[in-house]
């Protein structure tokens, strides 16, 4: 910093100070999500006991690996004030090309979909960012094409593909320490460098940036369309480790998963207090917001007489509470 | 005097159908504090922008530090030395202060992560020398605004700036914030940072530029020391007026008429306040009586405009419409007690390019045309024959597009639109800026005619010519405050400059 004094006694600038109200409704904002997984959780375990028995939790947790996972990937993109809806294809796609590519030992199943989904997201990043076409249409394209890619390697998706018996990356996967499966400890993992990445490195900060205000960010000097290219870029890489991961765990490349899920992500992001026009979440919202979505079914398999199709009802029901929520709150902030 | 650190030479800029700079020089030297000054469109923000990368010149040269130099983007320049203030605070409002300030240089901890504790310290030494206090954990927008801009000139100047570029820095801060600001800026100064210094506030130029360079229409008409140069000239350059030129010849559309007879006004603006925008604006505007506000740009015209139809909300002070007070201000109020207002831009707020001249037409009217849910097509087509022929508007036919037509007659569109809602008041903010010369005599002459019908009109124009010809009366404004009234032949060019000029030494609140 330059070394610089203003002379003379000034008088002070004025500084708005914060009310309380702000602040409590930016907190509420920023930890609903976790204070409701919270009430949700107690309030379960006092109603069903079978809720809070290690097995189920367990469930919770290796059902919500792999939707995590690609939530993290979101949280980037929504964060930068985009959307990619390509996730779910782009995740089957990662799991199908894990299972194809087994034949060929664990470095290339693994190595093979990551390189595909990475490539996939930087394409549809460079379009985004060189063209500024909107990241809706773009990666809506990048669902169909990475849905018909998919069908491509299985013909038409009459053929699973399914790890070699035995295989040691698929034992790896389903294994488990302390009762709990090991893509479980990768997905956390996984969000502590993400929260890293957003939180305290330089392109965390510019993703904020670019986020918040982007012609403010170029003029500030930041490389506006490079950062969105390693954005999409990176959820892409995610989605397909996630797909990849999935299909070790379940030991096959199945075809018809992921519909929908990218659905799923963003409604897990948004619930997890980042605002859909970007510049503000945090990862630790977002990895709540997925676990309230897995509570949730858990939940409704726990009551028994309710059909899964129930489910999708609270969960829409509830992504609907969220969002009136957040405009309130953002209005008490005074945001816009 | 010392070689420049940044010059311009004959740097020339051009816009599909528009030559945005012609030709245009300007050096600054080290410590120089250099005022740039011209009405909206003048180029001020084209020149800056190629200054700081934004853009790049069509032809001409920049000379950084004696050599010629090309800022691809944002980053070259500021890397050079060359940082900006916007006139908005250019920053990221939901980030908190201190990353705002390290956006893009953030300290960094061995394995490589941002230092957070180192740098919510050094911001706030950093602000504590611009005598802010704050804490610089919280978003950025939760701090004043003259605080936020203090942030952004904290910003500028700590990437070790040879040419800080302020543009408008004070249109969003209190007198107090502007005597920090000021002092900061003496400071730069005297530390040997060349500034370029945009402002309409001719006061603040006075008292902080040693030189200025004024544009107009992508040209600059001078350049020299601001104190060889009284704010009359400075107006005249401005505004492009001779001053010993200023004539009053018919060569506007606009014919005199006569004066408005003593009747009760259908306008009657009383007090209009709000902070930092509107003081206490108060006129009327009688049946048949063209009202004309001038003043230079910012300076509340056409806030006042907005005030009055209720899109601008105010603190305190009260409209009056054909002697029935409008209660709380909102648009569609004034527009039932028969206010209409011909926005400043046609094609952000009024035209809607994709739909018909017919359809644009009624669009306002539409409720009237309805029964029962039904819109009477007949009826629509007899009000629109009726305003296409009596406006001369000139179109193919009632269905063609309004994209597809000529701006004014695009303008004659919207006026038609709020005609058939038979208003008492007109208000018209800059109605003929960008549409030809033959167009804007038409519209002008549409004007009067309207008012010899009986319609008040309020006509905002930064062309005085059109204001002086048009108006029967003129109010002039500065810094959102009335500061003169001029009314039969006393409205003059001359007189609305002299107003201005006399007005501009008086503190601002």
């Amino acid at each position: 910093m330059s070394e610089l004094t203003v002379p003379g006694a000034a008088p002070g600038v004025p500084v708005k100070r914060e009310l309380n109200s702000e602040r409590f409704a930016g907190l509420a904002q920023r930890h609903g999500a976790l204070a409701v997984l919270a009430v949700v959780v107690i309030a379960a375990s006092l109603i069903w006991p079978t809720f809070s028995n290690g097995d189920n939790l367990a469930g919770i947790a290796v059902h919500s690996f792999y939707p995590v996972i690609i939530a993290l990937g979101m949280t980037f993109v929504i964060v930068s004030g985009g959307i990619d809806l390509s996730v779910g294809s782009v995740f089957a796609l990662g799991g199908v090309l894990a299972a194809y590519a087994s034949q060929w030992g664990p470095v290339a199943a693994i190595g093979l979909p990551l390189a595909v989904c990475a490539v996939f997201g930087l394409v549809q990043g460079t379009i985004i960012a060189k063209t500024g076409m909107a990241p809706f249409i773009v990666t809506l394209a990048g669902l169909l094409g990475a849905r018909g890619l998919l069908l491509a390697v299985t013909t038409e998706g009459s053929k699973t593909y399914l790890f070699p018996a035995g295989d040691g990356f698929v034992r790896l996967a389903q294994g488990k320490l302390f009762g709990i499966s090991y893509p479980v400890y990768a997905a956390v993992l996984l969000a502590v460098l993400a929260a890293v990445l957003l939180q305290r490195t330089k392109y965390g900060q510019a993703l904020f940036a670019v986020g918040g205000n982007e012609d403010a960010a170029a003029l500030m000097g930041l490389p506006v369309a490079r950062i969105k290219i390693l954005t999409y870029t990176l959820c892409g890489l995610l989605a397909g480790l996630a797909g990849v991961l999935n299909a070790a765990w379940t030991g096959s490349g199945v075809t018809i998963i992921g519909v929908g899920d990218e659905l799923n992500a963003i409604a897990a992001v948004v619930i997890g207090g980042t605002l859909l026009v970007g510049g503000a979440g945090g990862i630790s919202g977002t990895v709540c917001g997925v676990l309230l979505l897995g509570v949730i079914q858990n939940v409704i398999n726990q009551i028994g007489s309710l059909t899964s199709s129930v489910q999708s009802v609270v969960s829409g029901a509830f992504l609907v509470v969220v969002v009136v929520a957040q405009t309130y709150l953002s209005k008490a902030r005074r945001l816009r | 005097m010392t070689e420049p650190v940044i010059a311009a030479r004959d740097v020339v800029k051009r816009f599909p159908g528009v030559l945005a700079l012609d030709r245009v020089s300007l050096s600054l030297a080290p410590g120089e504090v250099h005022a740039l000054v011209g009405e909206n469109g003048a180029g001020k923000s084209t020149l800056i922008k190629i200054l700081t990368g934004v853009y790049q010149a069509d032809a001409g040269e920049i000379a950084y530090a004696g050599q010629p130099v090309t800022f691809a983007r944002p980053l070259d320049a500021q890397t050079a030395g060359i940082s900006t203030i916007y006139q908005e605070v250019n920053l990221i409002p939901l980030m908190s202060v201190a990353r705002n300030l390290f956006l893009g240089r953030e300290p960094r901890t061995r394995i490589g992560l941002i230092d957070t504790g180192r740098m919510n310290r050094e911001a706030a030494e950093a602000l504590a020398r611009f005598n802010i206090d704050a804490d610089v954990t919280r978003p950025l927008r939760t701090i004043g605004l003259g605080a936020q801009q203090m942030v952004a000139l904290s910003r500028a100047v700590a990437t070790d700036a040879k040419v800080l570029i302020m543009d408008e820095p004070t249109s969003s801060l209190e007198p107090r914030e502007v005597e920090t600001l000021f002092r900061v800026v003496r400071e730069l100064s005297a530390r040997g940072i060349a500034i370029l210094y945009v402002s309409h506030r001719l006061d603040e130029l006075y008292q902080l530029c040693s030189n200025v360079t004024v544009l107009r229409d992508g040209r600059v008409v001078h350049t020299g020391r601001i104190a060889d140069l009284d704010r009359l000239t400075l107006i005249s350059h401005m505004l492009g007026r001779d001053l010993a030129q200023v004539r009053r010849e018919g060569v506007t559309g606009f014919t005199g008429h006569g004066d408005a007879a003593a009747t009760e006004p259908v306008l009657v603006a009383d007090g209009l306040t709000k902070r930092h925008v509107l003081h206490g604006i108060s006129f009327d505007v009688k049946p048949g009586e063209v009202v004309g506000l001038g003043g230079l740009l910012g300076a509340g015209r056409s806030e006042t405009a907005k005030a009055v139809v209720g899109a601008l909300p105010v603190d305190s002070g009260a409209v009056t419409i054909a002697g029935k007070r409008l209660r709380r201000n909102s648009p569609k109020k004034a527009i039932r007690a028969g206010v209409a207002m011909l926005p400043e831009d046609r094609k952000a707020e009024g035209i809607i390019p994709g739909l018909s001249v017919r359809e644009n037409i009624v669009l306002a009217a539409l409720p009237r045309l309805t029964t029962a849910g039904v819109v009477s097509r007949a009826r629509q087509d007899r009000i629109v024959e009726t305003f296409m022929k009596r406006l001369r508007i000139k179109a193919s036919s009632p269905e063609q597009r309004v994209s597809e037509l000529s701006g004014g007659n695009q303008q004659k569109v919207l006026l038609a639109r709020w005609l058939c809602l038979h208003p008492k008041l007109l208000l018209l903010d800059e109605p003929t800026r960008g549409i030809d010369v033959g167009a804007k005599a038409e519209v002008q002459a549409l004007v009067d005619e309207l008012a010899g019908e009986g319609l008040a009109v309020v006509l905002i124009s930064s062309d005085l010519e059109e204001l002086v010809e048009g108006a029967d009366r003129v109010v002039v404004l500065r810094a959102g405050a009335v500061v003169g009234e001029l009314a039969g032949d006393d409205v003059s060019e001359h007189a609305i400059m002299a107003t201005l000029a006399a007005h501009e030494g008086e503190p601002d609140e």
